[in-house]
This record gives structure tokens, C-alpha cells and sequence, in this order.
């Protein structure tokens, strides 16, 4: 069983008790625990259930590569699933539950699956859903998604903030052991803006809990000057519980900083993604303990070696009182010291090389723990925890020579540097033999903007292991990084640290060497997927020899600890399989992030009101206020309609028609692009983007114009007014406004750059009023100012002048049909103007009116809109458009585009009026079919519906459409489907319904 | 995410400051050119493994339009020039031949 | 005519910094060949300042100038003087080929102040807002989460800002996020 020494634990403060819970159960831990700490010091082996078998686990690790232990956390609008408990820190009130199991975590109904192990190999989903066919919809497919996922999804809105941090900096060290610590200083030395980032709550790492002389003082004493040191220098920013998550291109590093998970509910953000822009980064990230590969390797309480010695000394929590180390290397004797040290019993070392260790060995030796060489574990039994282990020879298939009854089993099989942030951006490895691991290879690291390499590996990450060397080597890291950022080096004093030679390890890649297959059945790699030696083997005897496949058909490294504890192991595995090298097997490609990081600092302060910009004109508060229905158009909000109360919106839109075309109706038009052409060469300019002439327009008129792009296609439409000789007001449709904007810098800077023009984008300086109806010229008489009459203000004109008292400038253009007025004011005041129109409007019946209502007078009218008759495919012709397209101009933009034989088809689709022949309304979108199917089976087409509105102007459904050939074919009948079994029928018309001769809006 | 210096600006840019735009240097074929030709305008473009050229606008900046020599492969940035020119400078050229000898874009090389 | 108003009323914030509309000001786009002696003499007779530098702002009692691109500058000056100013200029520079417009209500204008302003910005942009990069006298647009602004340094702890007028509000909201109770960074 595992407890809670009554001495001992660097890292808690015993007079600081805090209670949690777990599954319930109330259980005690201090401060400065880690939950997995704390559940270990309250005897909790059992902590979850695997995701394939669903096998009891236990805590294995200590620290982010912990494969097992993830728990719920929280509840309600903090509940979050798949939490790590080795990097939690225990709080008051900490509220957890284990995962993947039913009914309990005790007693799980999914065990099953473990019995049927032999029946599930790797590959065994590819195999099994194949056939029969007919089984993927109600049998397999239910099946599978009702047992993937791990953990549950939280199902109320997150109660916390998260936000982004963005900063450019010299060098980012990242991790804040013994060896990032003096990196970080031999940069900062220098002048160098130095950002040290440290995943966990402390600073040291592994060595105060390793020990060793640094400038012959006790590591961690050292460490903590170094800390007081770095924390004193203005040019070092100390970060801790921010891990680097990933290293991008160009120097990119988003760090992950959990600011309050440790403290929930406290104000300020959850977490913080740090992106950060820095000239050279630092790895200085560790290395990770490999288990052993033997059976029953995953019985909870066989730990690794080294968190077996972290909980002992940093929490004083003993994995287990009478203990079994097996390892091929030195360190693991570091345990056994360490446990015997703290007055646990040690059973045995197991050492699988035939001659041990060094050093570290005859200290164990002297300390009278029995070690035993050439030995190894053949199989631990036990359900929920230990109960016993097999031993038998290394080199052997696993024969029992002894069977010794233990609690717990410490495992090391080796280290591996951690070089993920190395690799995410292009960083190679390589294979270092003799000590059996990856390190990056400094030859080949990843290279910046600059074409140089811009990340430096330190210490354990970089595969130097022994402390003087680490020491030494960090420094020369922290130095480089500091050049390549420009910074001049001094001399430095050398570090003296205790040299403390180990004999080579040995590689187990299997234990025993040649163990039989009943044991490598329960050997696990994969602790998280439940893959075993025996799957990669499998894979390997099926033909998956490359290590991207294998990882893909096994499942080998895809959970979320990402293989961090024994890809290598499985990997070598693979390599044994082939008879292969394992350089030339490879790795798998590391991606970002590190760990997983929250959904909620990906999204940063986007959420809630700032999702995304909303754009607001000034009469917004209006709109709102007198019941607007939004409706989105771009970033902006406009009024769909305004409903009365106990009005639907559907009645609200045919009130408005109604009675703009029979009294007067305003439209707020502030977000129609108004984009202002000014220079000597500004009609030229424009005679080049616009399909018509615009060069020819007089001062003072408007001209209806189209836009099309290189392609031909129609992209944009609206009214010209020529302000002056050298300027030009362009409206464009809301959606435009920018496009459009963008559209003509694109052109003049980089095609014609030689024109004479400047474009600014006015949109947003005036709110435009539209004043529309038989009524509107009554009104603005009313109002005074400027002669509104017929004569002095003809229809396509616009002047300047005042109105009740507002200097305004009117355009009387019209979208509807009828009379109107299209009036700018300054936007700061814009709501006044409005507010003014809706006083003086009063008696002639006003209403404001939405864009719905402005779309069916529009549709009566038989005017396109973009984006509804246009889709980035229609040029202007098929619109009948070709009165707008000049025939005079040599070039404008799509011309040549509407010369190519596709778009000179007489095939094309054209625009028609539709009427159905009940008077019914066409759905949106319908095709007309044709005779005939296509090679697909489906039935032709030869048109489809693009606008389609009631209209309680004419009492019945009108449309729009393309249709094959449409204009030569009046008065034909066609027929749409419609997605409910009905067929509609209409009557090919001419697209304008409504006042064909346009006598109404040129009064 | 790559950072750019904005030839106009002077400052370096994140990739998130700008839009890009496209390969760089296209030459326009307007009305009586050949179908061949209009469509090589219209719709070929390069996509090197390597040495690209390429159009970028500072658009959350100062709106200009500039382009950028860069190797589509390691990311270095040769260097970032005005928009207002039909072929790479030479200074760039003469750049690109010292970091990656035998290189060649189009008609350039 | 009534009175003009601006986006948010000069709605105020306070949190790990303050933040503030700060009510209509002038403003006036000046698009010309900043080389040109035309453009600088009637800059300097109009705003009463030399040309800026790239990414220069230069600002009086009265008003400003700030370097928006190599051929666009910012004039700013009291609201209600904006209409007197673009006639003048569009005086001073007859014959010239620029382009003068008033834009005074297509903008807003905040002002984020305090010791932690700096960390509160570059919450919201990716531009270096190191005290060795960006001070007083300088001008950087850039991005604030998702739209554009262009922001200078009234003193080394106060920005000045400005955006679109109709993502005034979003601005705001944004600007009240990063400088919410609690989320100090502590940074810079």
C-alpha cells in the first residue's frame, strides 16, 4: 500500500491540511500536493480504467507524461475531463472522479473487454467493421461511438475567462530545472531579454530531488539562489506553471500558462496562452523515465522508478512499504537508496545487466539491499494492486526462478530526452547507441526567417545526464542563444559540479529478453490504448514497417499523453520485429501541442460579447429599441424587420412593403460602402473597374454601375456619383465596402501604380437615411432646407445642402422603385437625423423598414442583388445586364474574361422572372428539371431559383431564376421540385413585376 | 506563423498583421490577347518547392501591398520589396544565388 | 442641426488599467507624396507641424500628425475645427494631386492608461510593445484581437487609439477584457 511518511516531503507544508475528494470519498492532503500525490499518500492505487480493456491503473508517472491517471474535474461550469493528477495541484474543496468506467470504478461492467483481450489485437476495429456491410449503420458504428471518447463532455458554459499574451523577446528558456536556470542566467549575463518558462508550481526540476554538489553546495540550495539571482535581474521574466506548448516557424512559442487552476474561482484568467516572438529559444525540458516492457506491467503500483522517488521525496508519499526496483541502469538504484533512506523496505534490485552498476550499486550494497544480477521481472500479478512478483533470468523467456510477495514496483528503463519542442519545427534526431536514446541533432536544428537555427537544446533534453555535464552544457547553451541574438559574451566562470560516473545501461526492450507470448500479451507499451509488445509485433508480422503505419494500426502513442512514456520502447519493439536498426526505424513526427492545452486559451477573449466584431451604425440603439430583427450581413447587424408587438416578423415585412409604397418608409443605408476616387486619372480608373463608362459621367449625376474581377465574374454593383472633375463617390453593396476598397488599392499599387488616383473608404463617416415612398419628397419639404422638387433635383442626381438644419448630401437614386432619397449625414449624427425624419414623418404615415422588406421591392422591381442573383459564377451578361457593359472601351476588368467561349455560350443560364402558377412561393435554391438523367442517375436541370419573396404588393409568390435559354422562352411553363415531394410550376416572365416603365421612382 | 518586414512600415509583421496574396510578378493580359496566354494569366501559377515569390498585403497595417522572396521549404525570408515592380531586384537575385546557388523562379534564375 | 456625438459617450472603465472613449475628434486623411514640398508646407501651415518620420506621431496643443503609410498621414485636431482645416488644406494643395477627407466620424478614440497598459495591449495585439521598441513619439497599426487600430504613446504609461467607428462598442468590450480585475500579466 502506499502512504504518507511522517517526516519528510519538500515540496508540502503540513500545517496546511486541505481536504478533496475523490469518487466521493473525502480524502486529506496538504499544500504544495500534487491531487496524484495526495490520492497515493490516502493509499488510492486505483485511479482509472484503460480505454480499450478497461483494466484498474494506477499512477505511473509524476509528472506530464502520466498516462492513467486522468480524472474529471470540477463540476457544473468547471467540470472538465481528461485532468492529469500528477500535474494538479491539490486545492481546498478539489472535487475529482475516475474515468471510463460503469458502474464504478471498482467493479466495471467494460472489464469484459480484457477477457476477450485475445480476440482484440491491433488492427481489430479495421477487421471487425468491415463486414457485413450492412451492419456499419445500426450495429457497428452505435457500438463504436458509444465506447470512444474518454471521459464525458462538460454540458454547461465555462464559468472562466482565458485571454492571449502576445510579447517579442531575445531568448525563451523553457523548463525551469537545474539546467534552464543556468541557461536562462548565461543569456541574461549578456543583456539578453530573457523569458524562462517552467511547466510545474516549483523551480529545480529533477535535481534537488536527485541531490549532488553544485559549486559545493546541496543542488537545491544552489537552485535556490540562482532563483533569488535571476528573480533580481530586470531583463529575466520567470514564469512558472506556463509550459511552452509548441515551438512554430520564425521563432513562434505559445507558452500555456495555468493561472488559476490551482485557485478556481479567484478573479482573473483560467489560463493564458503566451505567443511569444522569440530571436532564439532554449530547451531545457527534461528527460523522461521509459518503464519496463513485462507482464502485468500496468498493475497499479508498479511506478516508474524515478516518481516513485518524486513522491517520496517531494511529498514523503512511499509508492509502497515493501518495494521491488528492476532496472538497466544506474539511476534506478537512486530509488532504492532513496527508499531504504526513508525506512522502506526494498526487497530486491533487479538488475538486468549480468555485472550492475557502479557507484550507485555498491552504495545500494552497502545500505543492505539484496541486489540481484542478470534478473529480471517476469510477470507481477495482482488485480487492482500489487500482490506479487515473478523473477526470473534476463536472458531467458521468463522461467520462475523465485516468487516474492511485494506492495510495489519501481521500473526504469532508462531515459529519454524530451525532444519534442526540438522536433515540432523541423529539428532532427539522432540516435545516440550507448546510451539508448534520441537527442536532437545540434547539426541539423530547426532554422528561422534568417535561414539560422534558432533553437538551442540544454541539459538532459539535449541527452547530457550527468550533472557536471549538465551544468556545463546549459551554460554553452544559454550563451549561444544569446549570441545568435546579438548579445556580446564575456568569460564565464565554469561550474564545478560532483562528477558522479555510472556504468552504461543495458537496452531492455523486452523483459524478459525473450520473453514467451503468453507474457508479452501483458507486457504494455501503451498504457493509455492498451497496446502491447505482442500488437506491435503483430503489426510488424502483417507488413506495417513503417513507424507511421504501426503507430496508426496499433494505436500505439495516439493518446492524449501522446506516447510520451514508451514511444521509444515501442518503436524499438517494432525495429526487434523487422530486424531493423531503430535509427532506421524512426520516430514518430512530434507535433504541438506538448501536453493538451484548454479550448478555452486557444480562444483566448473570444467569446460572449467579443466572439467577433459586431459592427453598429449610429441608429443601431434605435433599431434595437423599435424591435429590430437582425439579420448578419457581413460583420454588421441590419434590421431584418421591425416587429411590432404581437406582430410576427413575416407580417412586420408586409406591413413595411406596404407602406413604403403607399405612404413613406426608411431604411437605414449607413452600411452601403462609400469608397471616395480622387485624382487626374480617376475616370480612367474607373472606366477600368467598372464594366460601364464612368469617365463620361457629368458632376452632379449618378450612374448605376458593375464590377467584375479578371475572371469576368460580377463581384460587386452600386451608384457612381461624380463629386467633381477629379472625384468620384462609388457606393458598393454592404458586403463590399472593404472588398471593394481593397479591390482598387490591390490595382493601383501593384498594376497601374502610375495612375494618378487616391481611393479612402468612407463608409463609416456618414449614416445614409434611404427616404422611400410616394410620400418621401412631402416629408422633406417638410423638414426645409434644400429644393427637393422634380425639376431642381431630378431623378440620378445628388446635391449638397440642408435639411431641418442637418447639413446632408442627397442622392436620388432608388432600390425600390419609388421615389427616393438617399441622404448622408456626418454619423455623429446620423441617430438625430433619423430621429428627426421618424418626428416630421409622423403624419404622413412613416415606418422604418428592414432589409426583407427592401429585398421584395427590389425583387417587384426586378433589380439583382449580389450575392443572391450572383454566386462568383455569373458574369453580367446572364443577368441581361449587357446594357450596363460598354462596348466602347478598349479594357476594363473582366472584359477579356467575358470573351472566352464558356462565357460567350449561348447555353448559359439566364435571368427570368418566375411565377408559379398557384400564385404559391418558389423554396429558394429549387433547380427546374429537364428531360433526362445525367451519367449520375440524377434528373437533369435547366435553371434554378435565385430570389424568392411573398409579394402583398402583387398578392402573390414572385422569383427570379437562371434558366436554360431563359429570355427566348416567355410564357413556358417549367417545373421545380421541391424537397417534399411537390412539384411547383411556373411560368417563365419577365423579371419586373412591378411599375415596368419606372414611372413611380421618376416623379 | 511567419513575421514579414513590411517594406513600408519598416516593421517586422505577424503573419496575422498581413493577407497574402498570391505568387508575385504575374504580367496582366487584357482584351486581344491569346487564349493561351490569358489563361496562363488567369490560372498558372508556380508552386516550387523552394525559391517563391509572393504578394502579401499589409492589411491590418498600412494597407500596402509588397513582396516577399522566400524559400517555401525552410521558410527563410531572402528578403520583402515594394509591389511596384515587375521583377524581383536584383540586390534579392544576387541574394538568393549566394544562400541557394542554381536557383531559378520562372523566368528568373 | 444638433449635437454630434460619438460612438460610446465617453464611457469609462476601470480595471488593472483604465480605459476611456474619449469623445469626437477631428481627423482628417491627407494622401500625398509626403517628399513633396507642396504636401509639407501645407501640413506644416495646417497642422503646424513638420512631416512625420516613418511611424512618427507629432502632436500639439491643438492637434496632430500621425504617419499612417508613406503616402497617407492622420491630422488631428479639435472637432470642431475639422471642416476649416480640410478646406485649407485642400487650398494650400490646389494643383497638387492628394487627397484631403474628413474621417472625423468613421474613427474612435480611447485611451488606455495606467502602469499595466502595456501588458493590456499586447493582450489584444501582436505587435512588440516593449518600452525599447515603442514609445512616445511613435505611431504602430496593427490588429486589436479582430480589427484594425492604430495606436502612440501619450507617456510611457498611457496609449491613445483609434478604430473604426462601428466596432466602437467590440473595442471597448475587448479593451474591458484585457484589463479585467485580476488579470494582471505583469510583464512589462
Amino acid at each position: 500500500m502506499s502512504v504518507r511518511l511522517s517526516t519528510g516531503g519538500r515540496l508540502i507544508d503540513r500545517a496546511t491540511e486541505i481536504s478533496f475528494s475523490f469518487n466521493g470519498a473525502r480524502l486529506k492532503g496538504y499544500a504544495g500536493d500534487t491531487l496524484a500525490s495526495a490520492l497515493l499518500g490516502s493509499d488510492q492505487m486505483l485511479v482509472g480504467r484503460s480505454f480499450k480493456y478497461h483494466r484498474p491503473r494506477g499512477i505511473v508517472a509524476s509528472g506530464a507524461e502520466e498516462p492513467n491517471a486522468l480524472v474529471n474535474m470540477g463540476e457544473g461550469a468547471r467540470f472538465e475531463p481528461n485532468q492529469r493528477a500528477t500535474t494538479t495541484e491539490l486545492f481546498a474543496g478539489l472535487s475529482a472522479t475516475s474515468q471510463n468506467h460503469w458502474p464504478s470504478l471498482e467493479f466495471d461492467v467494460g472489464a469484459l473487454n480484457a477477457k476477450l483481450s485475445r480476440f482484440l489485437p491491433a488492427g481489430f476495429y479495421y477487421k471487425m467493421f468491415i463486414h457485413p456491410r450492412s451492419f456499419w449503420k445500426h450495429v457497428y458504428e452505435p457500438f463504436i461511438r458509444q465506447s470512444a471518447g474518454l471521459g464525458r463532455a462538460p454540458d454547461s458554459e465555462d464559468a472562466d475567462s482565458y485571454e492571449h499574451f502576445h510579447l517579442h523577446t531575445d531568448v525563451v528558456v523553457v523548463g525551469g530545472g537545474i539546467a534552464g536556470l543556468l541557461a536562462a542566467r548565461a543569456a541574461a549575463v549578456t543583456g539578453a531579454k530573457v523569458l524562462l518558462m517552467e511547466q510545474t508550481a516549483h523551480w529545480g526540476g529533477r535535481a534537488p530531488v536527485d541531490g549532488g554538489l553544485v559549486d559545493g553546495q546541496p543542488v537545491g540550495d544552489y537552485i535556490d539562489a540562482l532563483v533569488r539571482e535571476l528573480s533580481e535581474m530586470p531583463n529575466v521574466t520567470l514564469r512558472l506553471r506556463c509550459m511552452a506548448s509548441g515551438v512554430y516557424d520564425h521563432g513562434y512559442l505559445l507558452g500555456y500558462e495555468r493561472v488559476r487552476d490551482h485557485q478556481p474561482g479567484a478573479p482573473g484568467p483560467r489560463h493564458r496562452l503566451w505567443r511569444v516572438r522569440a530571436k532564439q529559444i532554449v530547451t531545457a525540458t527534461g528527460a523522461i523515465e521509459r518503464p519496463l516492457s513485462f507482464a502485468g506491467n500496468d498493475v497499479p503500483g508498479v511506478m516508474l522508478a524515478s516518481a516513485v522517488r518524486d513522491y517520496l521525496v517531494n511529498y514523503a508519499v512511499s509508492a509502497g512499504k515493501r518495494v521491488i526496483v528492476a532496472t538497466n541502469n544506474d539511476d534506478g538504484y537512486r530509488t532504492a537508496i532513496a527508499l531504504k533512506q526513508a525506512g522502506q523496505e526494498v526487497l530486491r534490485i533487479l538488475d538486468a545487466r549480468e555485472t550492475g552498476g557502479g557507484a550507485l550499486m555498491a552504495e545500494a550494497r552497502r545500505l543492505g539491499i539484496r541486489i540481484d544480477c542478470g534478473r529480471a521481472i517476469g510477470k507481477v500479478s495482482g488485480g487492482k494492486r500489487v500482490k506479487k512478483v515473478q523473477i526470473c533470468a534476463y536472458a531467458g523467456a521468463g522461467g520462475a526462478l523465485e516468487e516474492v510477495a511485494c506492495d510495489a514496483v519501481a521500473m526504469s528503463g532508462g531515459w529519454s530526452p524530451v525532444v519534442h519542442l526540438w522536433s515540432h519545427c523541423g529539428g532532427k534526431l539522432t540516435w545516440d547507441a550507448e546510451q539508448a536514446y534520441f537527442r536532437p541533432d545540434a547539426t541539423r536544428a530547426p532554422t528561422g526567417a534568417d535561414g539560422q537555427p534558432y533553437v538551442v537544446p540544454a541539459g538532459s533534453a539535449n541527452g547530457v545526464m550527468m550533472l557536471d555535464a549538465i551544468c556545463g552544457d546549459a551554460v554553452e547553451a544559454g550563451r549561444a542563444a544569446a549570441k545568435a541574438a546579438g548579445y556580446k559574451l564575456k568569460k564565464a566562470a565554469a561550474i564545478e559540479a560532483e562528477p558522479a560516473p555510472e556504468t552504461p545501461i543495458e537496452p531492455v526492450w523486452m523483459m524478459p529478453r525473450d520473453a514467451r507470448v503468453q507474457l508479452r500479451m501483458k507486457a504494455w507499451l501503451d498504457y493509455q490504448n492498451d497496446v502491447k509488445v505482442s500488437d506491435v509485433q503483430l503489426a510488424a508480422r502483417e507488413g506495417y514497417e513503417s513507424v507511421e503505419h504501426t503507430k496508426r494500426y496499433t494505436t500505439l502513442g495516439m493518446a492524449t499523453d501522446q506516447g510520451k512514456l514508451s514511444n521509444i520502447n515501442g518503436l524499438a519493439t517494432l525495429a526487434d520485429a523487422l530486424g531493423a536498426e531503430i535509427p532506421a526505424v524512426g520516430t514518430t513526427t512530434f507535433r504541438p501541442p506538448y501536453t493538451p492545452i484548454s479550448m478555452g486559451a486557444i480562444g483566448g477573449e473570444a467569446r460572449g460579447a467579443v466572439f467577433q466584431p459586431l459592427r453598429r451604425t449610429a441608429m443601431h440603439g434605435w433599431h434595437e429599441k423599435n424591435g429590430a430583427d437582425w439579420e448578419p450581413v457581413g460583420h454588421w447587424r441590419r434590421p431584418y424587420a421591425f416587429a411590432r408587438s404581437g406582430e410576427s416578423v413575416h407580417d412586420a415585412v408586409m406591413r413595411e412593403v406596404k407602406n413604403t409604397r403607399e405612404n413613406v418608409g426608411l431604411l437605414d443605408a449607413s452600411t452601403l460602402g462609400k469608397i471616395l476616387v480622387k485624382g487626374p486619372d480617376a475616370g480612367k480608373f474607373l472606366d477600368l473597374l467598372y464594366t460601364n463608362m464612368m469617365s463620361s459621367l457629368k458632376p452632379g449625376k449618378c450612374r448605376y454601375g458593375l464590377m467584375c474581377n479578371e475572371n469576368g465574374f460580377l463581384v460587386d454593383d452600386g451608384v457612381v456619383a461624380r463629386i467633381d472633375d477629379e472625384t468620384f463617390l462609388c457606393h458598393t453593396t454592404t458586403g463590399g465596402a472593404d472588398r471593394i476598397h481593397a479591390h482598387m488599392e490591390e490595382w493601383l499599387q501593384t498594376e497601374w501604380w502610375d495612375m494618378q488616383v487616391y481611393a479612402a473608404n468612407l463608409t463609416e463617416q456618414y449614416a445614409q437615411v434611404a427616404v422611400v415612398g410616394p410620400k418621401a419628397r412631402m416629408l422633406l419639404e417638410k423638414l426645409g432646407g434644400m429644393d427637393v422638387s422634380a425639376e431642381t433635383f431630378p431623378f440620378m442626381t445628388w446635391q449638397d445642402g440642408t435639411l431641418g438644419g442637418f447639413d446632408v448630401r442627397a442622392y436620388r437614386i432608388s432600390f425600390s422603385g419609388e421615389l427616393s432619397y438617399e441622404i448622408a449625414v456626418p454619423t455623429a449624427q446620423g441617430l438625430a437625423f433619423w430621429e428627426a425624419l421618424v418626428a416630421a414623418g409622423k403624419e404622413f404615415g412613416i415606418m422604418p423598414y428592414g432589409t426583407e422588406a427592401l429585398h421584395i421591392m427590389r425583387a417587384e422591381k426586378g433589380f439583382i442583388m449580389i450575392g443572391d442573383e450572383t454566386d462568383g459564377t455569373i458574369i453580367p451578361q446572364d443577368l441581361g445586364l449587357n446594357w450596363a457593359i460598354s462596348k466602347k472601351k478598349e479594357d476594363f476588368l473582366g472584359k477579356r474574361a467575358q470573351e472566352r467561349a464558356h462565357m460567350t455560350d449561348p447555353n448559359r443560364w439566364k435571368l427570368v422572372g418566375l411565377e408559379t402558377l398557384d400564385g404559391a412561393v418558389l423554396p429558394d435554391g429549387a433547380y427546374a428539371v429537364a428531360e433526362g438523367v445525367n451519367p449520375n442517375g440524377q434528373r437533369n436541370t435547366q435553371g434554378r431559383v435565385t430570389s424568392t419573396y411573398y409579394s402583398p404588393t402583387l398578392c402573390k409568390g414572385i422569383a427570379m431564376g437562371l434558366v436554360l435559354k431563359g429570355p427566348e422562352r416567355m410564357g413556358e411553363v417549367i417545373e421545380f421540385p421541391g424537397t417534399d415531394g411537390t412539384v411547383f410550376k411556373a411560368r417563365i416572365v419577365d423579371p419586373v413585376f412591378y411599375d415596368k416603365d419606372g414611372e413611380k421612382q421618376n416623379v | 506563423m511567419l513575421t514579414l518586414e513590411c517594406p513600408y512600415c519598416g516593421v517586422m509583421a505577424d503573419e496575422t498583421e498581413l493577407t497574402a496574396g498570391g505568387e508575385a510578378h504575374l504580367k496582366r493580359f487584357g482584351p486581344g490577347s491569346s487564349d493561351e496566354d490569358f489563361e496562363a494569366y488567369l490560372f498558372e501559377r508556380e508552386n516550387p518547392k523552394g525559391v517563391h515569390f509572393e504578394r502579401w498585403r499589409h492589411s491590418h497595417g498600412c494597407g500596402k501591398w509588397f513582396h516577399a522572396a522566400r524559400n517555401t521549404m525552410t521558410l527563410e525570408v531572402y528578403g520583402t520589396y515594394p509591389a511596384q515592380t515587375s521583377e524581383p531586384p536584383v540586390e534579392i537575385r544576387n541574394k538568393i544565388s549566394g544562400i541557394a546557388p542554381g536557383w531559378s523562379w520562372r523566368l528568373f534564375k | 442641426m444638433s449635437e454630434p456625438t460619438s460612438a460610446l459617450n465617453r464611457a469609462e472603465f476601470k480595471g488593472i488599467a483604465k480605459v476611456e472613449e474619449t469623445g469626437l475628434h477631428g481627423m482628417i486623411t491627407l494622401r500625398g507624396d509626403q517628399s513633396s514640398a507642396a504636401i509639407k508646407k501645407a501640413v506644416l501651415s495646417v497642422a503646424g507641424t513638420v512631416m512625420p518620420e516613418q511611424r512618427e506621431a507629432i502632436f500639439s496643443d491643438t492637434g496632430g500628425v500621425v504617419w499612417m503609410s508613406p503616402d497617407e498621414l492622420m491630422l488631428l485636431c479639435p472637432y470642431s475645427e475639422v471642416e476649416a482645416r480640410v478646406a485649407a488644406l485642400n487650398e494650400a494643395l490646389a494643383g497638387t494631386h492628394a487627397l484631403a477627407v474628413n474621417v472625423s466620424d468613421a474613427r474612435t478614440v480611447f485611451r488606455v492608461s495606467g502602469p499595466a497598459a502595456r501588458d493590456v495591449l499586447s493582450k489584444l495585439t501582436p505587435a512588440d510593445l516593449s518600452p525599447e521598441v515603442f514609445g512616445p513619439g511613435q505611431v504602430r497599426r496593427s490588429r486589436l484581437a479582430q480589427v484594425s487600430a492604430a495606436f502612440w504613446m501619450e507617456d510611457d504609461e498611457t496609449f491613445g487609439l483609434f478604430c473604426f467607428r462601428s466596432v466602437a462598442q467590440y473595442a471597448f468590450d475587448l479593451l474591458k477584457v484585457a484589463a479585467a480585475e485580476g488579470s494582471e500579466v505583469g510583464y512589462f
